[in-house]
């Protein structure tokens, strides 16, 4: 009996130690919901993360919050309390994202967001100090479709987005910078992801004769103002935003979309990139990885942020580790501390250079304008 | 906006509403013998039109297994159901409908390769892998508590709809689709354009309606499906049978839903969730006409159709907004001018 307890111990004490040799870290994505199409690229992606880092074994508890914010506040609330993680990589969106830094910066646990928006790491305060992301700001792109469409002489420009925050957060960005290139808005318009008709919108921008349209939209529901503006007979520029980058949008929009110019993270493009681009291998290595994983044209560049929030993980937890064990209050404020002093971290999307005041590090090595030619992605020279 | 700004809204919202209008009598007829408001009608618009995508992509659409895992469930509840009850007559038959057809309709799907098949043939079989399940959703959802009050129904109404929501991610992604046209013709008339797909669509909304109509009027099915509209008991003492009315409903409902889904595909991207905002238009549509009467509720969903189409040309952002507030009027309208009796439950 006496041998049985103290066995039961032995075991009790070896599996604590066990728990405390692991580093846990929690992920919360949207794979289910409106967003699903920006979460299961990034759900697939956690699959081919190091499971080892420095000789620790790593292990993902991967949550899916369904793009509703009460449930990634509750999965981020489970993951501090019950799976007592050392950081947590998420949410997809934005809304989920905001709602989350509340938790996290009360239980002092580094949160990396897959997110756009810049109010998820501005303005820097005592909460955002626990909060980095990894996808290009909305201005950044912005700047970049404004400076596109000048450059190719465009005088007047039409808008149409999404009527939620997307296209509201696209709005906000566009029309903020549009007048200082002298370019003039004559049309703003919204639809719904689920809209089966964008007739109303589509006539009233061709009336107004703009030289350009910006559609902001995200994944295949992108491609309905374009093709209804084609079957109008519209012969302007159309111009997207980086949210449609999947190959689902070329199925869907077919010879419509042909010609479109978008700003895009470098990896959507990684193979046609110059041999000098220090993103070319780090973005390859995703793109090959994912393909190798999931079937030839199945990568999209949302799943790669999810990438570029494991690797500055991956890089940040050798330099905790020497601070601290995992599982303690230490360690966690450790790999804060390691991933605020990210320097030259080349990722799928981009180069990391982070700072106190800059949780998210990006350069214009980030972005690339492309053009749909022939169906297929194109670099602009 | 001049006129044919204005003609070109009212055609785009005429092809919408008449979309709307057959999801609306499809509510209207469920409601009308079942009493479940039907929730999931619009997915089987979102699941008619994928299985139809799914076929000319080259892919075994998702809805196979669905078909055969229902038809398997129904098997089983209806065959033990008759064991206990001693009636060995029916279970032939139960083998029959819920698992021979299924597994002769997935021989047909994987062996015979629908994607080089003209679209005829592919609509057809998209339409006999979807429409049957909408009796088996019947069988396996409502039937069991088919005398519960109103508002149970609508909440397992609400279950089915997230299930089959939840199935159709699994089986199409999140991403859309869409299929080719039914004919690349296109007529001019007077200023504006009409593609033939818009005949498509009026033709044969058209067309249902009035074969529902005659349905309803010249044949006993029909008249046994109005029967027990007007009273359930009153018709189970006539010797007609509930379950079948219900079952009979269900298959209509998910008839004109799928059949639907694939009239708009080309026109639309449709999505695996597309399906419940056309499903609730329809239901506004349905609302206007109390959720009885089927000439009103199609052209509540006409009007719907056309105030989309007008408001998303002036105020885009609330288009949603207006469509619907309307509900709101309509509601306070209709309480004022017909009398309203006690359900008693």
């Amino acid at each position: 009996m006496k041998i049985i307890s103290s066995l039961i111990a032995l075991a009790s004490i070896a599996t604590v130690n066990l728990a405390h040799a692991d580093i846990n870290v929690g992920v919360i994505v949207s794979a289910t919901g409106p967003a699903a199409s920006l979460g299961i690229p990034e759900k697939n992606t956690f699959a081919l993360m190091p499971t080892t880092i420095a000789g620790q074994k790593i292990n993902y508890i991967i949550l899916d919050d369904a793009s509703d914010t009460t449930k990634a506040v509750t999965n981020a609330k489970k993951l501090i309390g019950e799976d007592k993680v050392d950081a947590i990589l998420g949410s997809t969106i934005t809304p989920n994202s905001l709602a989350m830094i509340d938790v996290v910066a009360d239980a002092e646990t580094p949160m990396i967001s897959m997110a756009a928006s810049s109010r998820i790491i501005e303005p820097m305060d005592a909460k955002r100090r626990w909060v980095f992301k990894t996808p290009q700001n909305d201005s950044q792109m912005a700047i970049a479709i404004t400076e596109h469409m000048s450059n190719s002489g465009v005088k007047t420009a039409a808008f149409i987005g999404f009527s939620d925050a997307y296209g509201e957060g696209w709005w906000n960005e566009f029309s903020k910078i549009v007048e200082a290139r002298h370019i003039k808005i004559v049309a703003n318009e919204r639809y719904n992801r689920s809209d089966t008709s964008v007739t109303g919108q589509v006539l009233k921008i061709i009336s107004a004769h703009p030289d350009a349209v910006l559609i902001a939209g995200s994944g295949t529901p992108a491609a309905l103002p374009q093709v209804a503006l084609k079957e109008r007979g519209y012969k302007g520029t159309v111009y997207q935003t980086h949210g449609i980058a999947n190959n689902d949008f070329l199925r869907v929009g077919g010879k419509d979309v042909e010609g479109t110019w978008l700003p895009a993270g470098p990896v959507l493009v990684a193979s046609q990139l110059p041999d000098s681009n220090p993103l070319k291998k780090s973005a390859l290595a995703y793109v090959n990885k994912y393909e190798a994983a999931y079937g030839a044209g199945s990568v999209s560049t949302f799943g790669a942020h999810a990438w570029d929030a494991g690797l500055l993980l991956a890089n940040a937890i050798p330099v905790a580790l020497k601070k601290a064990k995992p599982g303690s209050k230490e360690f966690r404020a450790a790999l804060r501390d390691a991933l605020e002093t990210t320097k030259e971290l080349a990722g799928a999307h981009g180069v990391f250079n982070m700072s106190a005041n800059d949780h998210l590090g990006f350069d214009q090595r980030a972005r690339v304008m492309v053009k749909i030619e022939g169906g297929k992605w194109k670099l602009a020279k | 906006m001049d006129l044919q700004i204005a003609l070109l809204l009212g055609q785009d919202g005429i092809t919408n509403g008449a979309i709307y209008a057959l999801l609306s009598l499809a509510l209207v007829l469920v409601f009308a013998v079942t009493r479940v408001i039907f929730i999931p009608q619009g997915e089987y618009v979102a699941l008619g039109a994928l299985t139809l995508a799914s076929f000319q992509a080259g892919k075994t659409p998702g809805t196979l297994w669905l078909l055969l895992g229902a038809g398997l469930a129904v098997a089983l509840i209806d065959v033990a159901g008759s064991l206990r009850s001693g009636s060995r007559r029916r279970i032939p038959g139960v083998m029959l409908w819920n698992l021979g057809y299924p597994a002769a309709a997935a021989v047909v799907v994987l062996l015979a390769r629908p994607v080089e098949w003209l679209l005829p043939a592919q609509v057809l079989l998209s339409l006999a892998l979807v429409v049957p399940l909408g009796p088996m959703v019947y069988r396996l959802a409502f039937q069991p508590v088919a005398e519960a009050s109103v508002l149970v129904l609508l909440i397992v109404a609400v279950a089915v709809h997230l299930a089959l929501v939840g199935l159709g991610l699994l089986f199409f992604g999140a991403e859309g689709s869409r299929t080719t046209a039914f004919g690349d013709a296109s007529f001019q008339l007077g200023s504006i354009t009409v593609t033939s797909q818009t005949l498509w669509v009026l033709g044969s909304s058209l067309f249902l309606i009035v074969a529902l109509y005659l349905f309803f009027g010249r044949t006993i099915y029909g008249k046994a499906l109005r029967a027990t509209a007007i009273n359930r008991t009153g018709a189970r003492l006539m010797g007609i049978s509930t379950v079948l009315a219900g079952k009979l409903s269900f298959l209509l409902a998910a008839l004109i839903g799928a059949f639907s889904g694939i009239l708009i595909a080309p026109i639309t991207t449709i999505y695996y969730d597309t399906g419940f905002l056309i499903g609730l238009k329809g239901f506004v549509g349905a609302i206007v006409g109390g959720l009885v009467s089927y000439p009103i509720a199609a052209a509540g969903a006409l009007m719907v159709g056309l105030l989309e189409a007008y408001s998303s040309f002036w105020a885009s952002a609330f288009k949603e907004v207006i469509v619907f507030t309307l509900i709101i009027p309509v509601l306070v309208w209709r309480s004022l001018t017909t009398h309203h009796v006690e359900e008693d439950e």
